[in-house]
């Protein structure tokens, strides 16, 4: 099963979907700057809509079954959010038609800011941030403004616990900070003696992920942030795990001062493929001069409100064009909508239902190392004692099941991670299915360790030759000469 | 509830495996105090019901589609083949993540090498990344490779004036924690050739926009050999438009080091600014300085051909604090729609798009040209934007034509809110997607606006 290339495909002089007709006298091209040769591919309609359904069943996707990548949450994406996405006043929207004229659509961003606030117990909230990436990159920055405000210019170290997610330090080096790195204690919380060890007047802030990425609420989260406030530093919470805590726990309230939400994760906006998603930053009341160049105000009256763009005083300056991920913003808002307050504390407490029904149904057979309640994933050790197959067998044999892998070899701090967040909207029957799965692979694995070994056996392709793709890249199509 | 799919008998079931009597009990971890705490959101609808809702504020919005356009300043209403729509619709593709597991994302995998090659063979590069979020932080990673090429030694960067007002904001919040200094488009009157002068062996790179962000084709030929002559290792970033590139020759063949732009051209809706699409290509030698996703080309077990993603040493999952980039995801959907697009109007058909945005906006410009109180500013060549200086302050003549009958007309950018003392000057961009009708009536009603305004005063 594999599908030629779109260039494999062309043929000299072969047309797409017709242009429209020149309908005005032709003014003459500037003379020297014409290209002389385009060479893209020239295929018909039919042809690049078969080549594009072909390669798209080629994929695995949450439409076709469980999809439990840890730190991913790849939850059920309604179609009611593509339908209100795609009406024509949001598509056909101009970013710079006149505010007058735009007034649905800063409304929604507006109500959006508000929603969000409530949802984390910020006092303002950017929707801006393209990516949970860029939100982190955001709130960097807004913890470095805060400090240099104050006249606090010493400060240059962020603290970021080791099970943190790669894009916490790389935010930070980014931001032209510093990072040291704070270990895990044996129950998989920060651990305490290392933070107090740490923490002095040169801490711009901790950037915590919580529950963490083994799936743990930090049992210390108070203490932790109090350490933190008390050297002066600002606490961020990295956001990905929201899908735990929505209706559970507003992170503001327990003294979190930044946090980004990822929207494709929590909120239901497709993932894909990669991209895009949306990473709005929500702050507290200190920081809310600081955020990124323009949020959505409120003005007028209740009966005739008029929204508009706003820079804040202090602002940290813009950081994308335009006004964020519209399109992912219309998405998320109509998921809150669809939700209200107990849908989304009912989303949480499926979310860690399913995750913990499944650690309890394969953990005897898969070591979990932080074995304690957890939250929206757990963390198991992908190798089967008494054999020599590692994650990489099990997640490659499970798509020989026909369903996804969890996130392997992710945090760093567990051996052989298999990281597995089942979301909340998989039924318990599939759930069910995939520890039983999961189960027999355990039992391949002695019986039969080449079956795990070889897998894939049914995808697409078979297991793929990394090195040689890294050792001589080939990154585009060349036309033979 | 809406999208948890339980009943009372499932969650009986998995409570009691766990060994809780109770959904609450499984939250003992989090703070007593402030566990489920009562949120202050309105009430749950039916899908029905937001779908009213949504339409209310969606039809609060003009839809630009809707009336003759004019309005352009990095966001551009092209017409968007049907075919794009379709593809991008597909669950299979919408509802997949990052293709971790190659094994089941070859759809996804190898439509991002194709979109690789399809950008490489666009702006004359050697290599594409999978995208960046949209052209302006594009931009900013540009400052970043180069930064990172001369391992944070050089400080300067030299940016033109005429590059997009928001690409040059960007740029300044991404390096406010690095120790650059971006310097160059203090007067708008600066043209890239005085920028030449500027360059010395501080110089990490020079970034120009092509058509620049007033829609002037700036004069490339020769720019690279200048600064390399002054600095043989400065890198030259040229931020271009996509659908220039369907008639002008690429930056590539100028001797640009990088070449980004944003992708919003390429089959992406106007979507009130966003999700866009940032492309970003350079040269063969820089690969290991590129930020963001890459993918390859390998061979199977089996020596079948297949696509991984690739030299992933770069990115923060694996160098953490050392990578190129924070940058995590890419802009999958995005560049599926842009791939999608240059494939169904191909090596003619783009070509073609491009040449009525250049005959549409010439005509149009000739047209108010010729307008008592109006005069185009731009040198030819443009591409399919252009300044006009106008007889009274743009927003009151953006006013005017919004009033117009039978139609409502969505008038240029005002450059006011960019440049100072620029209040009378308005940027107009046309695309294929005006009609010649479209144009007279925008010709005409320019026409009457000045007439009343010469009345009144």
């Amino acid at each position: 099963m594999s599908e030629s290339l779109i260039y494999e495909l062309s043929s000299p002089g072969r047309r797409g979907t017709p242009t429209p007709k020149l309908d005005v006298p032709e003014a003459e091209l500037p003379a020297g700057l014409v290209r002389e040769d385009l060479p893209l591919p020239e295929v018909s309609e039919i042809e690049v809509v078969r080549h594009f359904l072909r390669l798209s069943q080629l994929n695995y996707a949450i439409d076709k079954g469980i999809y439990p990548l840890g730190s991913c949450t790849m939850k059920y994406n309604p179609k009611i959010n593509e339908v209100t996405a795609r009406l024509p006043g949001f598509t056909g929207a101009h970013p710079h038609q006149p505010e007058g004229l735009a007034q649905g659509a800063l409304r929604l961003m507006y109500e959006l800011q508000e929603h969000l606030a409530k949802i984390g117990g910020f006092a303002g909230v950017t929707l801006q941030p393209a990516a949970g990436a860029q939100g982190e990159l955001v709130g960097v920055l807004i913890m470095r403004a805060y400090h240099r405000a104050r006249g606090d210019t010493q400060r240059d170290t962020i603290l970021v616990p080791d099970s943190a997610h790669g894009t916490n330090p790389a935010s930070t080096s980014m931001s032209g900070l510093r990072v040291v790195q704070i270990p895990s204690d044996k129950r998989g919380n920060v651990d305490l003696d290392a933070l107090r060890s740490q923490v002095c007047d040169r801490v711009v802030g901790l950037m915590i992920t919580n529950p963490n990425t083994l799936g743990l609420f930090e049992e210390n989260i108070e203490e932790i942030v109090g350490i933190v406030h008390g050297c002066g530093g600002l606490v961020y919470g990295d956001g990905a795990n929201m899908n735990a805590l929505i209706g559970v726990v507003r992170p503001g309230d327990i003294g979190i001062d930044v946090m980004h939400y990822n929207l494709h994760k929590t909120f239901s906006t497709p993932h894909g493929g990669g991209g895009p998603g949306a990473g709005p930053v929500g702050v507290a009341a200190h920081l809310i001069d600081f955020l990124p160049d323009p949020v959505v105000v409120r003005e007028g009256t209740d009966a005739e409100p008029h929204y508009r763009f706003h820079r804040p005083s202090q602002s940290i300056g813009r950081v994308r064009s335009f006004w964020g991920h519209f399109g992912i913003l219309v998405r998320a808002y109509t998921y809150i909508r669809m939700h209200g307050s107990e849908g989304l504390r009912n989303v949480a407490e499926h979310a860690v239902l399913n995750a913990n029904y499944l650690r309890c149904r394969v953990r005897d057979t898969y070591h979990v190392p932080y074995d304690r309640m957890c939250m929206h994933e757990f963390v198991a050790e992908g190798r089967i004692s008494g054999t020599g197959s590692t994650a990489m067998d099990v997640s490659k044999r499970l798509i020989d099941y026909g369903v996804h892998p969890p996130t392997m070899y992710f945090p760093l701090i567990v051996h052989d991670a298999l990281m597995i967040e089942p979301t909340e909207t998989e039924p318990l029957r599939t759930v069910d299915a995939y520890a039983e799965t999961l189960l027999r692979i355990a039992e391949e694995a002695v019986s039969d360790p080449a079956l795990l070994h070889e897998a894939p056996h049914v995808a697409p392709v078979r297991r793929l030759d990394e090195v040689q793709a890294a050792r001589t890249p080939v990154l585009r199509y060349r036309r033979q000469p | 509830m809406v999208y948890t799919p339980h009943t009372d008998d499932d969650r009986r079931v998995m409570l009691e495996a766990i060994g809780v009597g109770s959904l609450a009990e499984l939250f003992t971890s989090v703070p007593e105090q402030h566990r489920f705490p009562k949120l202050d959101l309105p009430e749950a609808l039916s899908e029905m019901d937001v779908l009213r809702e949504l339409q209310t504020l969606s039809d609060l919005n003009l839809n630009a589609n809707s009336v003759p356009t004019f309005l352009g300043a990095g966001a551009y209403r092209h017409w968007v083949p049907s075919v794009v729509d379709y593809v991008i619709g597909r669950g299979e593709f919408a509802t997949a993540y990052t293709p971790y597991q190659a094994e089941v994302s070859q759809g996804t995998l190898q439509a991002i090498f194709e979109y690789q090659s399809l950008v490489c063979d666009l702006t004359g590069m050697d290599v594409a990344n999978a995208s960046h979020y949209d052209g302006a932080t594009a931009t900013a990673e540009a400052v970043i490779q180069a930064y990172n090429t001369f391992r944070k030694k050089r400080r300067k960067v030299l940016i033109s004036p005429a590059v997009n007002p928001h690409y040059r904001a960007v740029v300044r919040t991404y390096t406010q924690g690095m120790d650059v200094q971006i310097a160059g488009d203090e007067s708008i009157d600066t043209p890239p050739a005085d920028l030449i002068d500027r360059v010395d062996s501080d110089t990490a790179c020079v970034i120009v926009q092509n058509p620049n962000f007033l829609g002037q084709i700036e004069p490339l030929m020769g720019l690279a050999d200048r600064i390399h002559a002054r600095d043989p290792q400065t890198l030259l970033a040229v931020i271009t438009n996509p659908i220039s590139l369907g008639l002008l020759e690429p930056p590539g063949s100028f001797g640009a080091d990088i070449v980004l732009g944003e992708g919003q051209p390429l089959g992406l809706g106007l979507n009130f600014g966003g999700p866009y699409l940032g492309f970003y290509a350079t040269r063969e030698a820089y690969v290991r300085q590129l930020a963001g996703r890459l993918v390859g080309q390998t061979i199977d077990a089996e020596g079948k051909p297949g696509y991984v993603m690739t030299l992933t040493t770069r990115e923060q999952h694996i160098r953490r604090d050392k990578a190129t980039s924070n940058i995590c995801s890419n802009q999958g959907l995005m560049a599926l729609a842009a791939t999608v697009y240059l494939s169904v109007l191909g090596k003619h058909g783009l070509r073609q798009i491009a040449e009525l945005n250049y005959h549409k906006a010439h005509y149009a410009a000739t047209a108010i040209d010729a307008l008592p109180g109006y005069s185009v500013l731009n040198r030819s060549p443009f591409f399919n934007e252009f300044v006009v200086l106008c007889p009274s302050p743009v927003a009151r003549i953006n006013a005017a034509l919004l009033d117009s009958k039978p139609t409502p007309i969505l008038g240029g950018y005002d450059l006011g809110h960019d440049f100072e003392g620029w209040e009378d000057r308005m940027l107009v961009a046309v695309t294929e997607m005006n009609s010649r009708a479209e144009i007279d009536a925008f010709v005409a009603a320019l026409a009457a606006i000045s007439v009343q305004e010469r009345g009144e005063q």
